[in-house]
């Protein structure tokens, strides 16, 4: 065995492992640098004056150092904030709410002396191969219950997903029966077993599945878009795209002379960098709370992938 | 899923039956009193299915009525097959299909092809924090809105201020107006879509890799294979199942647009539609914008009937190939 260490080991010096380390580290490298360069570009224009980028163009570094764009962000800065704490307490409620419901749908339908799983799985799961579309979904959330302009409108469609489910439910499968059994013999009730054999046992999967529900609370625009019209209750996603609209929408009446120039110049209100500055405000909490939760994230997925 | 489990346990199912048959009404009950907690932790999630999943399958109907406010659902007037016949006549039907079908074939071979790249070459690395470093980046953009990539788009190919054109022009080339040129999307389309979606799906891959037996591996080793054949003898045949799998949930949804994103990127951009309309924004538009509530039913519908098609078909032809990886 120790030859055959040793073997590999000097393999590992051939010419074809060298050819695959320089295509690995640059393939890699270069698609890094990919994904990187729309960020640092957002990050630049944001701290760049209006002027130089209307001049210029959008680049990878600052340019004419400034920070006009974020003293415009938070001129008002309660509107910010608010659409902030909206998206806060609607992800906060809806993970919460949301890994609730999943996991105990999840752990019944994992219970093997449950003689009804397969058919309420399918009851489940049919449910992704073929769905009524957009016209009667926004019917039943305006006409139909009344949520039109509620956050129950932001908060409801993303509740349940049928996908967590299936993640939730391998992963409970894969608790071994006897610790349930035990359990119920020390006669525990469903609930009970649920809630404190079951539900240490799954931390990864509430972590994964937790992570997934928030993300979407956190970056769903599209309910605001169709059934949110008081600007107070703007989710963060959709007070970043209407601003980016506005911004625009102000630019073309501008150009059009609708608006005269002369009232508000372009340079006097910035709006590319200001559009850059709102982005980055937005982002931002994203992208530094990234490094923590990544690690949970590929667990979660890479523990499911293999387990699914 | 269903087969397969009743398979296993071929027995305990006929037992039950026996027990069913004697028990009839009365043993329906019984079991219902049974499984009571069972059933009560159900509950919430059943009813919230019923009211947001099959109620509104019931709203299919308004493809075949011509939907006015008073009426709603219910009391509005048959329509027939008009809502159809204007889609189809329209010539929108064919152009947003092909458009939502060519899309996904073009995202579905290329994500697929560069997420397996990505997972084996950073295999590959034996630097660990080169290797986290760029599979954390590359993991990024996954956590971002569509809005932002949408602002991302508009910072690189903007005609007056857009990165590209800077550069085409150092490079002495003439400005590209990208907003007005429906033949770039495709290519500005399937680049947003694999940047989005590449580390996420190579995190997949990277799961079946780390799975891979390391004795096959040495096996290989020992039989002088060289790290190429290594790669495309042992590594990608081994990733195999998973591929399938992952590809039959993609190919299921061949027939649905990415919304989010085709929104966000093109928007109301009239210019680009020959290009970049598919199924979800004309769904969309026709509700939102021109209040077509049967005109956008009856696309739904088209596409719900299409995906059901689609889904159950690539599953029976891998339920061919191996029973073990359907998904019912």
């Amino acid at each position: 065995m120790a030859a055959n260490t040793n073997h590999l080991g000097r393999v590992k010096h051939g010419k074809d492992v060298l050819a695959l380390n320089i295509i690995a580290y640059t393939f890699c490298g270069l698609m890094a640098l990919i994904c990187l360069v729309p960020f640092l570009m957002i990050l630049a224009g944001s701290f760049s004056s209006e002027s130089a980028i209307l001049k210029n163009g959008f680049s990878l570094l600052p340019q004419d150092f400034s920070l006009e764009a974020y003293k415009t962000v938070f001129k008002e800065p309660i509107v910010v904030f608010r659409a902030y704490a909206t998206t806060i307490c609607l992800t906060i409620a809806g993970t919460f709410l949301g890994l609730a419901l999943q996991t105990m749908t999840a752990y019944v339908l994992a219970r093997k002396e449950f003689e009804w799983r397969n058919v309420f799985s399918f009851f489940f799961y049919f449910t992704t191969l073929f769905s009524g579309g957009l016209v009667p979904y926004y019917l039943l959330i305006r006409q139909t219950l009344h949520l039109a302009d509620s956050y129950l409108a932001l908060l409801l469609p993303l509740l349940f997903s049928v996908y967590n489910l299936l993640i939730m439910k391998s992963y409970i499968l894969g608790i071994p029966e006897s610790l349930i059994d035990a359990a119920k013999i020390d006669g525990c009730g469903e609930f009970r077993t649920l809630v404190q054999v079951v539900l240490p046992l799954i931390k990864p999967a509430l972590a994964t599945v937790g992570l997934f529900i928030a993300l979407a609370y956190w970056n769903d625009w599209y309910n605001a878009m169709l059934y949110i019209k008081t600007e107070a209750k703007y989710p963060l996603q959709y007070f970043l795209y209407q601003k980016i609209n506005d911004i625009e929408g102000y630019k073309k009446l501008i150009a059009n002379g609708t608006v005269s120039g002369a009232v508000v110049s372009s340079v006097s209100l910035p709006t590319q960098t200001l559009k850059m500055a709102l982005t980055i405000v937005v982002t931002g909490p994203i992208v530094l709370a990234y490094p923590f939760v990544q690690k949970y994230f590929v667990q979660g997925i890479t523990i499911g992938a293999v387990k699914g | 899923m269903r087969y397969r489990v009743r398979n296993k346990e071929g027995e305990t199912v006929n037992n039950n039956v026996a027990v069913k048959k004697k028990g009839g009404v009365k043993g329906f009950f019984k079991k219902v009193y049974k499984y009571r907690a069972f059933l009560l932790m159900l509950l919430p999630a059943v009813v919230y299915t019923l009211i947001f999943a099959y109620y509104p399958m019931t709203g299919i109907v308004l493809a075949f009525k011509k939907y006015t406010y008073a009426g709603g659902i219910w009391g509005s007037a048959w329509n027939g097959l008009n809502n159809f016949k204007f889609f189809f006549q329209s010539g929108q039907a064919g152009l947003v299909t092909r458009n939502t079908v060519l899309y996904n074939v073009a995202f579905i071979i290329i994500n697929t092809v560069t997420q397996i790249a990505v997972a084996i070459l950073l295999t590959e690395i034996h630097n660990k924090h080169y290797r986290k470093v760029t599979q954390s980046i590359m993991f990024l953009p996954y956590f971002i809105s569509w809005v932002i990539v949408g602002v991302m788009a508009f910072n690189i190919f903007s005609s007056d201020y857009g990165f590209m054109n800077r550069l085409i022009v150092a490079l002495g080339g003439e400005k590209i107006t990208f907003y007005t040129k429906p033949e770039a999307w495709p290519f500005i389309l399937v680049f947003f879509n694999l940047w989005k979606g590449v580390g996420y799906g190579s995190v997949m891959y990277l799961a079946a890799i780390m799975g891979i037996d390391t004795s096959i591996y040495e096996a290989a080793a020992i039989d002088g294979a060289n790290v190429f054949q290594r790669i495309f003898k042992v590594t990608i045949p081994m990733i195999m199942p998973t591929t399938i799998i992952l590809f039959l949930l993609s190919v299921g949804g061949i027939f649905k647009g990415n919304f989010d994103m085709f929104y966000n990127l093109v928007g109301n951009n009239g210019l680009l539609y020959n290009y970049t309309d598919v199924i979800d924004t004309l769904t969309f538009r026709a509700l939102i914008t021109n209040n077509d509530f049967g005109m956008s039913a009856a696309i739904g519908l088209f596409q719900s009937v299409l995906c059901f098609i689609t889904v159950v078909l690539v599953n029976k032809l891998v339920g061919k190939y191996d029973r073990d990886y359907t998904l019912f």
